[in-house]
């Protein structure tokens, strides 16, 4: 099997400053890998470096496009990325103010994608946005309605289908289920399990909330300080850490 | 006035103008932007309209200028006269007699012929900044021809009126390549935008020249089950009869009572100037 | 089937001036398919670690564990999470869902994620669930809420849904009802007829005596203090 993306050596520094230094990793098809680490670890630099949204200062994102197969997106033109991060690619926000149109109906944010793609049948693109709608369990009649009108989870679900629509198979994730409450957050958990495994999406999710990834990721990466200090499989990282970071992580979590 | 450079601008100015009008007649529908001058004139009166004819004026041309169609509304007649002042050329109302036509939101109903330049008035002349409001974004987004959000605010329409509601400034696609704010003309002008002069259009607080050239391809954007359709009041004019002109709803006195009349003033009293002919 | 080679574990606690805690030295055993082996040992003699290092979550630290042609202790995140989905299946003391999933998805995940069609997958779990006495009114509820024997069964039932050539057992007979405790012997009989090789640990020591063929001694892998 050829591996779906190939992160290699990703260095971004702020001046003197690390954001993230020397990550590698491969990301299989249908494989979901978490990031760890505490505020300023540069989980979410690597994150935006790895979705194109911050250019790193070395390494290679290599992704197997549908067209051409393996092609480094770093060095990519701009609109072959443009155009790969709105088809192939999705990316989920941790605010959904960040990756919704405030001021277009659902229908619309939903249908934004399709018609960036070249769908120009408004019933087509109804129906499809209808159907994305019911898969994030938010209600048809709410098609028309502004997501301002909506509660965060529901935004958060409502950013979800947005990205999905077009049916990436690399989703990045932000945080997701930051600043929900506990109960939305595991609907939302449900929810996004059962996305990735019907449809097969890789994901790459950053999070510091280990439950989540658990019950999220295949693996898992931990960072401190901009560097990966561990790495492998999720449950084997949380139960027997073999850095002292991690360790510290794990025993820092409170117990319910 | 003698002491007024011809047609108020100053050479240089004109010629930068000029060159900016080359560029945006060679990328039919793309937005160049000039340095747009201080006008002894309020913006939202025609600035960028304004410089645009005075740097495509030349002393033998004759100039009409009409405001929502009218020749006879304050902002048509200062502008005309500000032109008669500065440059001394002949003006007119009559769409046929003109060389030069500065407009603000309509397109004469008088076919217009390779001899003529119909420049525009243009508020807003980003179709996209409604929808996304940072100027860095819209104009990347015209690089790579992104224009995904132009449709979304279509869609929109659909999903609120159940038909596409943009009357005015309803957005096309130019030569197949560029969208375009066509300024606010109703959508009923639209389809005249495939023309035989030239179109300029000058956003003075903007900054911002676009033109299309002659003969141009101008696709009015729309869905494939909800087709552009260049609409108008269902009336004909209640004073010349035109049933195929764009009209104005007129409300005569206190009791509500309304008529419908062309909008182009010309154009109606050219055809009222006839019928009397005929009938005499 | 399962071939276990000279493992060793331990653990090194950074935080707690990096001591270091070797657990486990020159373990060695072999199950073959259709076999059942027994640990035993005392309680905190590494019964449980020795489970957890043959299915991935413990890292070894020295040794091979071999599962089929794979071995644990030094294989790739995905060549461990293909043997967990395909070939080696573990029953744990504990059931750890996704909040708000229904009990019969629950059971019939293992089955779709080997490729299952949905159909055949629910089938089989109704069936599972039948045998193991978990009510039928149950089966649309996320089994978060249930009873501590209610979600033992339920575990069980998804241990059980996909016919893994290997599996780890522990305590799969622990707080359960004769009739219930009858049906899962059954399970782990028919699991070894049909060729599965297992590791258990049974604290019911008539349940051991029924399905183990064999019990090894963990406190012999006891690292010796120096």
């Amino acid at each position: 099997m050829t591996p779906l993306l190939e992160v290699q050596n990703i260095t971004k520094r702020y001046g003197s400053r690390i954001g993230c230094a020397e990550v590698n990793f491969t990301l299989y098809p249908g494989e979901v890998m978490g990031i760890v680490g505490e505020s300023g670890s540069g989980k979410s630099t690597l994150l935006n470096c790895l979705a194109g949204h911050l250019p790193p200062d070395e390494g290679a994102v290599l992704y197997d496009t549908r067209a051409d197969g393996m092609v480094d997106t770093v060095t990519m033109s701009e609109p072959e990325r443009r155009m790969l991060s709105r088809t192939d690619w999705a990316f989920v926000h941790q605010n959904p103010r960040d990756g919704l149109r405030m001021g277009v109906s659902a229908g619309g944010n939903v249908g934004e994608r399709l018609m960036a793609v070249g769908a120009r049948h408004y019933g087509n693109i109804r129906d499809t946005a209808t159907d994305w709608l019911g898969r994030v369990e938010i209600a048809a009649e709410r098609i028309d309605d502004r997501p301002s009108a909506f509660s965060g989870g529901m935004q958060q679900r409502l950013q979800i289908a947005r990205n999905l629509v077009t049916s990436p198979r690399l989703i990045f994730m932000d945080e997701p289920t930051g600043g929900l409450d506990v109960s939305v957050q595991a609907r939302l958990l449900d929810l996004l399990r059962g996305l990735v495994r019907d449809l097969g999406l890789s994901a790459v999710i950053v999070s510091h909330d280990l439950a989540v990834v658990r019950l999220l990721a295949d693996r898992l990466m931990v960072m401190k300080g901009g560097h990966v200090v561990e790495s492998g499989l999720t449950d084997q990282v949380l139960d027997d850490p073999q850095h002292g970071y991690t360790q510290l992580l794990v025993s820092s979590v409170l117990q319910v | 006035m003698s002491d007024y450079n011809f047609a108020y601008l100053d050479e240089q100015t004109k010629r930068m103008i000029r060159r900016a009008l080359l560029k945006a007649v060679a990328i039919p529908g793309y937005q160049v932007p000039f340095a747009s001058r201080e006008m002894p004139m309020p913006y939202g009166w025609g600035t960028g309209g304004v410089q645009v004819t005075a740097a495509c004026l030349r002393p033998e041309d004759t100039l009409k200028v009409i405001d929502q169609g009218a020749d006879d509304t304050t902002n048509a007649i200062s502008i005309r006269k500000f032109f008669e002042r500065t440059a001394h050329v002949k003006v007119t109302t009559h769409t046929a007699e003109a060389t030069v036509i500065q407009t603000r939101h309509r397109i004469p109903e008088e076919p217009l012929t390779e001899d003529q330049i119909l420049v525009y008035q243009v508020p807003i002349p980003e179709p996209l900044r409604f929808l996304e409001p940072r100027e860095t974004e819209t104009r990347k987004m015209h690089a790579l021809e992104e224009y995904g959000l132009m449709h979304v605010k279509l869609y929109e329409d659909i999903a609120r009126h159940g038909e596409i509601a943009t009357s005015y400034a309803y957005p096309v696609k130019v030569e197949g390549r560029y969208v375009m704010d066509p300024s606010p003309i109703p959508k009923f002008d639209n389809p005249k935008m495939e023309m035989a002069a030239l179109q300029l259009f000058g956003a003075g607080r903007e900054q911002r020249i676009y033109a299309i050239p002659p003969y141009t391809e101008v696709v009015s954007l729309d869905f494939e089950d909800h087709p552009f359709v260049a609409s108008k009041a269902d009336h004909s004019c209640e004073l010349c009869g035109a049933d195929n002109a764009y009209l104005d709803e007129v409300i005569i006195d206190d009791a509500g009572e309304r008529m419908f009349v062309c909008s182009d003033t010309d154009y109606c009293e050219s055809r009222r100037a006839t019928q009397q002919e005929d009938a005499a | 089937m399962i071939h276990i080679d000279n493992l060793s574990k331990s653990f090194t606690l950074h935080n707690q001036g990096s001591a270091v805690i070797p657990v486990m030295a020159d373990a060695n055993l072999t199950v073959a398919a259709g076999e059942c082996l027994a640990l035993t040992g005392a309680s905190g003699a590494g019964k449980s670690t020795l489970m957890r290092l043959i299915y991935g979550n413990y890292l070894a630290a020295g040794g091979r564990i071999l599962v089929g042609d794979v071995d644990v202790a030094t294989s790739e995140p995905r060549d461990i999470l293909q043997l967990r989905r395909e070939t080696l299946g573990y029953v744990s003391q504990f059931l750890r869902v996704v909040p708000r999933v229904p009990t019969l998805e629950v059971v019939a995940e293992p089955l779709l994620a080997v490729g299952k069609s949905p159909e055949e997958a629910l089938t089989r779990a109704k069936m599972l669930l039948g045998r193991l006495n978990i009510p039928e009114r149950l089966w649309s509820l996320s089994p978060t809420t249930f009873s501590g024997g209610e979600q033992q069964r339920v575990n069980i039932a998804r241990g059980f849904a996909h016919n893994y050539p290997a599996m780890l057992l522990d305590e799969p007979t622990a707080s359960l009802d004769p009739t219930n405790r009858e049906t899962v012997l059954h399970l782990i009989e028919e699991a070894k007829a049909r060729g599965a090789a297992i590791i258990g640990i049974f604290h019911d020591a008539d349940a051991r005596a029924r399905v183990a063929d064999r019990e090894i001694d963990v406190a012999q892998f006891t690292p010796k203090a120096a």
